[in-house]
């Protein structure tokens, strides 16, 4: 019995410990997201990120490293793009935008992914948001451009 | 044969985790074909909104298993019946409810967009709004009812960890009403719902659960299985809590979680084999037979698969070099599959094995079907495992290393694919095999029941 209660303690007393120290530096990562890892935030950006939600794109792409592994990497989809284009903005942001207004491809054989009923504003905040994404501090991951 | 007759509202229960874990294998069949077969329903039904539905059931039906299973337990350790069997039954129906309306609001795409009633794009968390309130509910109505029952009868510390997992878990699922616009946030917060529940409080669930058949199906003394479930629980969360670390590698967060998170999630597989030690601990201890053998197949085989697909598959990709290079590949897809199948699934079924001739006042008819349905599910599960492991080392170095473009590296993936869905055609029959095994009643029982009493 004796032995049981110490058990207990210890773990009721350990688990608030661990809890503690956890809640504290996710906390001190908050910050240190808000002020230094991430871009400042602009509307378009958060438009964008709901376009992306809304429309599930998550269960077939992964975005940094997170989602499904059907579709091709997105946390650096505008990197890739702007190294195609000769890092000029400008054609990144058409080539992105011509490339999901140009789905699907129907090409036999091919994953496809579907077409999205999208204004040119919510294309562009899409675009917003793969350009906020791609600026994140991530440590350097993805390692290459192919993601 | 029951001793309380609240106690059957788990048949209930587990009707309806049955029904989802076969649409959840079968939606797992129909985009493992459509990985083969690109063309496959893409107009119709994209790959995107089946795997919703492969997911979504699968969370809820273990969801769903877990009631069912604390429907069962908690009047047996409190000794008395459950406080209001009335709101068990509103709670299964809002449930249900809850789950049709997500399966129909994926499928037509209804309320597109809306905030209240359309869906919700976060991984695994897609629900639109009004049915994550519905999950909110039917968890409080839950919480309320076990823990009256509880507080009014003995308290047993099987019955405090699993409740004390059941809470954790109705807990941290608020964060998924937590949505911040900064992406690197969001993920930061998402993980306090996935990793927190299944490397932290469902952990105790497992625990307290395995601790629970073990009483039952090996006769030991009850003495000996809680000097070590709060053992089992303390280096669960020790370790899961600071172990979320592993995640928070390369999402914007600070530096120092690549050491914390590679520490912390590495002694994750503590717990895990505590448990393999745990069940062949009880086992050998245990004096008594308890005729139903598959249910303690099932168990032992639970913490077996759980320490090779968390432990084992969970330490291979997570320190963070190499981490680096696998993070997002089919290799998580393996270590995925084997964890969830290993610890949840076979936990749940290990208990519907065990609660069936129960809850159906039958003897443990059908054990040999049930055995053998075991190692055909177990079997599928390995191959499939493997054949995914394979695929991810090959992304990793192709793509990762050699930085070839993600879309032709998939195209080498092919044969490894055609392994995944010949495994997992040999995964669903075993999943029939099984719901033969409990649902359709046997004349005469195949292996002799033990003359020995059982336990309890
Ligand atoms: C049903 C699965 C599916 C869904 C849902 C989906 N995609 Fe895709 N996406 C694909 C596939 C497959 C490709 C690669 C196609 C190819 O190369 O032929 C792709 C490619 C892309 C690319 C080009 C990537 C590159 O590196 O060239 C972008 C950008 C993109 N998707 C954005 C989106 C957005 C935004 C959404 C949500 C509105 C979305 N996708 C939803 C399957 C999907
Ligand atoms: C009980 C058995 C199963 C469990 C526990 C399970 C679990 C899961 C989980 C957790 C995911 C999400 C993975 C992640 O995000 O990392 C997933 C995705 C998936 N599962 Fe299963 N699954 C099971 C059976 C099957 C079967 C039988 C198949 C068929 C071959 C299958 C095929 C898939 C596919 C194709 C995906 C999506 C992969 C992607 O994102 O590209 N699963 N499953
Ligand atoms: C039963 C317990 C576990 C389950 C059900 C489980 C399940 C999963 C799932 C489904 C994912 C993919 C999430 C996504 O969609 O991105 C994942 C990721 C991960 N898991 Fe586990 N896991 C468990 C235990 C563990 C343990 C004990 C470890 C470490 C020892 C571990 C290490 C990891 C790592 C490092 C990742 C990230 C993979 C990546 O970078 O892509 N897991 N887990
Ligand atoms: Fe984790």
């Amino acid at each position: 019995m004796q032995t049981k209660s110490a058990a207990r303690n210890i773990f009721f007393g350990g688990t608030i410990f661990f809890f503690v120290v956890f809640v504290g530096l996710v906390a001190h990562s908050y910050s240190y997201i808000v002020n230094t890892s991430t871009p400042p935030l602009k509307d378009s950006v958060v438009r964008g990120k709901l376009v992306w939600e809304e429309n599930a794109c998550i269960n077939c792409h992964t975005l940094l490293g997170e989602g499904a592994y059907y579709a091709p990497e997105l946390g650096n989809v505008w990197k890739r793009y702007l190294a195609n284009n000769d890092n000029d903005p400008k054609a990144a942001r058409e080539a992105i935008i011509t490339w999901i207004k140009s789905m699907p491809t129907g090409v036999e054989g091919r994953r496809q992914m579907p077409h999205f009923d999208l204004t040119d504003q919510q294309l562009n905040d899409l675009v917003d948001f793969f350009e906020w994404t791609s600026k994140i501090n991530t440590q350097n991951w993805p390692p290459n451009l192919a993601g | 044969m029951l001793k309380y007759q609240s106690q059957k509202i788990a048949l209930a229960y587990f009707a309806v985790a049955m029904a989802l874990f076969v649409i959840q294998v079968t939606m797992g069949l129909v985009i493992g074909y459509i990985y083969l077969s690109p063309n496959t329903l893409a107009e119709v039904l994209p790959f995107n909104i089946l795997r919703m539905l492969h997911t979504n059931s699968l969370i809820v039906w273990l969801i769903t298993g877990f009631f069912g299973i604390a429907y069962f337990i908690i009047p047996d350790e409190a000794e008395r019946e459950i406080a209001s069997p009335q709101l068990a039954w509103l709670q299964l129906i809002i449930l249900v409810v809850g789950t049709l309306g997500a399966v129909l609001t994926y499928v037509f795409n209804i309320a597109h967009g809306n905030w209240l009633l359309g869906m919700q794009g976060r991984e695994f968390l897609e629900q639109p709004l009004w049915v994550k309130v519905g999950i909110v509910v039917a968890a409080l109505i839950f919480l309320y009812n076990v823990t009256m029952t509880y507080l009014k009868g003995r308290k047993t510390a099987v019955a405090n960890v699993l409740l004390l997992g059941l809470w954790g878990l109705a807990l941290f699922f608020l964060f998924a009403f937590y949505n911040p616009s900064n992406l690197a946030l969001d993920k930061m917060f998402w993980w306090w719902v996935v990793h927190l529940w299944v490397e932290g409080v469902w952990e105790l669930i497992m625990a307290g659960v395995l601790a629970y058949l073990m009483l039952k199906l090996t006769g030991v003394d009850r003495e000996m299985v809680e000097k070590w479930i709060y053992g089992l629980a303390a280096l669960s969360l020790f370790t899961g809590i600071l172990g979320t670390g592993h995640h928070y590698y390369w999402i914007g967060t600070p530096a120092y979680w690549q050491w914390i998170g590679s520490v912390f999630s590495a002694m994750e597989v503590i717990p895990f084999f505590a448990m393999v030690l745990f069940v062949f601990t009880m086992v050998w201890k245990g004096q008594r037979e308890h005729p139903n053998q598959a249910a303690l197949l099932w168990a032992l085989g639970c913490a077996v698969l759980a320490f090779f697909g968390a432990g084992i598959w969970g330490f291979l990709h997570t320190l963070s070099p190499v981490n680096y290079w696998t993070h997002g590949t089919q290799v998580t897809m393996s270590h995925g599959h084997l964890a969830f199948f290993g610890a949840y699934v076979s936990l749940n079924l290990a208990f519907i094995t065990y609660a069936m001739p129960y809850l159906t006042n039958r003897q443990p008819y059908n054990q040999v079907l049930n055995m053998i349905s075991f190692w055909v599910m177990a079997g599928g599960i390995t191959f499939m495992t493997f054949a995914l492991t394979f695929a991810g080392a090959v992304q990793t170095h192709l793509q990762r290393v050699r930085g070839e473009n993600f879309m032709d590296v998939q195209d080498e993936l092919y044969l490894f694919f055609v392994m995944r869905e010949i495994a997992g055609i040999i995964l669903v029959i075993g999943v029939a095999l099984y719901l033969y095994s409990i649902f359709v009643p046997r004349k005469e029982e195949i292996i002799a029941p033990a003359a020995k009493q059982p336990a309890e």
